[in-house]
């Protein structure tokens, strides 16, 4: 199938699609970006419709599938849709708090196809990670889980959710990692979409221990080649240029929520007049081609004149959508890190009223606001 | 670029996909890769060659693979040799292969 983007380039395939199984979850992160109106149980796609899905996307070319949430353990089915997702070509990759899962069911779901399970980290120290996720037990829990992972022959990575409480001991999770025998680590600064843009005051780091971070982590990366791979998602609030969010809006990801939105990323749903095609209603290529949340934000037309005009362009693809929208109010704007935007002047304000080190109490998330 | 010392394979060596690696032919894109944790590596035709010759089963030494590969390409060893541990250095530094 060939369609076209606005620029006039053959659209690719994507090459991963973002399956959110479910919104449920025991944990309740003040970091999570699931957004504040979760999908409730009774609204989730069934095991049909995500097997039927899981044949278009491989059939489109799709070469990974993420299975995440919320919690994709709590789905009962998970081995079934891992079987059929490795059936059908896909490779399969897992997105856990690993807090519901035990040895035998890592194994079950290792001989479904499963190559790798991301572990999310909350900190280094039990109590201290717990007072983050609201789940008393979870750390030692998430050990325990590792250590079965690599130990049936899976890979692992651990997912360090960095923000001003665990800032100072990146050290830290890159010695967790080496001693769980992962073979890669995300350290990833906490994004500001949903749950988290509630908690923006009470997590941000300020730009001193970002520096002090970064320092850190780059010093550390000669001796991590070869035996760890390091993913390093760099904050931009402090920055000067944006990120090309998932890699340029409908160009190389996508993200089907639980009751079946495919969305270009999963924070898209805070963008007001947008409307998402489901899966239930016409098939994911045609999505993929012609969804009108897709078009919308694809290529360079859409663009601001300042953005158009720009060498970067097909760069950063103007930055994040989602976070144009946080931040100015509109979507439609470069994103307010660019400091040739108009609004750059927003984040020296958002920075210096919420970027600190203080203890100010979590909103957790829950399904009950 | 030169891979760092602790990198380069030995002929005793013998390697294997890492944990979570696998080889794929992707017939939309028509090509082969490897595939790891959110990472795709696409192979060209002497890098697939190196990786089937140094992974298979049954597993094989590094000197083995290169002895094969010479003769099922009818060419010299010490080229063969170059190629092979030249690949071979570059996939383990990116993780995509361990001794
Ligand atoms: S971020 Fe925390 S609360 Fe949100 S889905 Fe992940 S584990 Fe659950
Ligand atoms: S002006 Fe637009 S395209 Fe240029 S760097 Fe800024 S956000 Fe990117």
């Amino acid at each position: 199938m060939t369609a076209h983007c606005s620029t006039g380039t053959v659209l690719e395939p994507p090459l991963a699609i973002l399956a959110e199984l479910t919104h449920r979850c025991p944990l309740r992160c003040a970091y999570c970006s699931n957004p504040l109106q979760l999908d409730p149980a009774s609204r989730e796609l069934d095991t049909a419709t995500w097997c039927r899905v899981l044949d278009q996307a491989a059939d489109m070319g799709v070469i990974q599938v993420h299975f995440s949430g919320g919690e994709p353990t709590a789905r009962k089915d998970l081995e079934t849709l891992v079987a059929h997702a490795t059936g059908a070509g896909l490779y399969v990759n897992l997105i856990t708090s690993a807090v519901l899962l035990d040895r035998a069911r890592l194994e079950r779901l290792r001989n479904a196809g499963l190559q790798h399970v991301q572990i999310g980290f909350q900190d280094t120290v039990a109590d201290k990670a717990e007072l983050i996720s609201g789940f008393p037990g979870g750390h030692p829990k998430k050990l325990e889980v590792a250590r079965d992972v690599t130990d049936l022959g899976l890979a692992l990575t651990v997912n360090a959710i960095v923000q001003r409480h665990n800032i100072d001991r990146v050290d830290d999770f890159i010695d967790l990692a080496l001693g769980l025998r992962a073979g890669r680590i995300e350290i990833a600064n906490v994004q500001y979409y949903g749950w988290a843009l509630k908690n923006r005051g009470a997590l941000m780091p300020t730009h001193e221990q970002l520096i002090r971070m970064d320092e850190r982590v780059r010093a550390r990366l000669p001796e991590l080649k070869g035996r760890l791979v390091v993913d390093y998602v760099v904050p931009d609030y402090y920055g000067k240029r944006p990120k090309a969010c998932m890699g340029g809006w409908g160009r190389k990801f996508l993200n089907i929520n639980p009751s079946g939105a495919v969305l270009p990323c999963h924070a898209a749903e805070t963008i007001p007049g947008l409307t998402f095609d489901r899966v239930t209603e016409r098939p994911l290529a045609d999505i993929w081609a012609n969804s009108a949340a897709f078009q919308r934000y694809r290529g360079t037309d859409w663009m601001p004149a300042r953005c158009r005009s720009c060498d970067q362009k097909e760069v950063d693809w103007g930055g994040c959508r989602c976070q144009a929208m946080a931040l100015t109010g509109n979507a439609d704007n470069a994103d307010p890190v660019c400091d040739l935007s108009e609004h750059h002047g927003l984040l020296a304000g958002i920075t210096s009223a919420d970027g600190g080190t203080a203890e100010v109490p979590f909103t957790y998330r829950s399904f009950s606001l | 670029m030169t891979a760092p010392q602790e990198m380069s394979v030995g002929e005793d060596d013998r390697v294997r996909l890492a944990p979570g690696v696998m080889l794929r032919q992707d017939r939309v894109r028509n090509h082969w890769q490897l595939l790891g944790p959110e990472r795709v590596l696409i192979l060209d035709e002497v890098a697939l060659e190196v990786v089937r010759a140094t992974t298979g089963q049954p597993p094989v030494t590094v000197a083995e693979a290169i002895d094969a590969l010479a003769a099922q390409f009818d060419a010299p060893r010490t080229e063969i040799a170059a190629d092979v541990r030249e690949v071979l250095a570059d996939m383990i530094a990116k993780g995509f292969l361990t001794r």
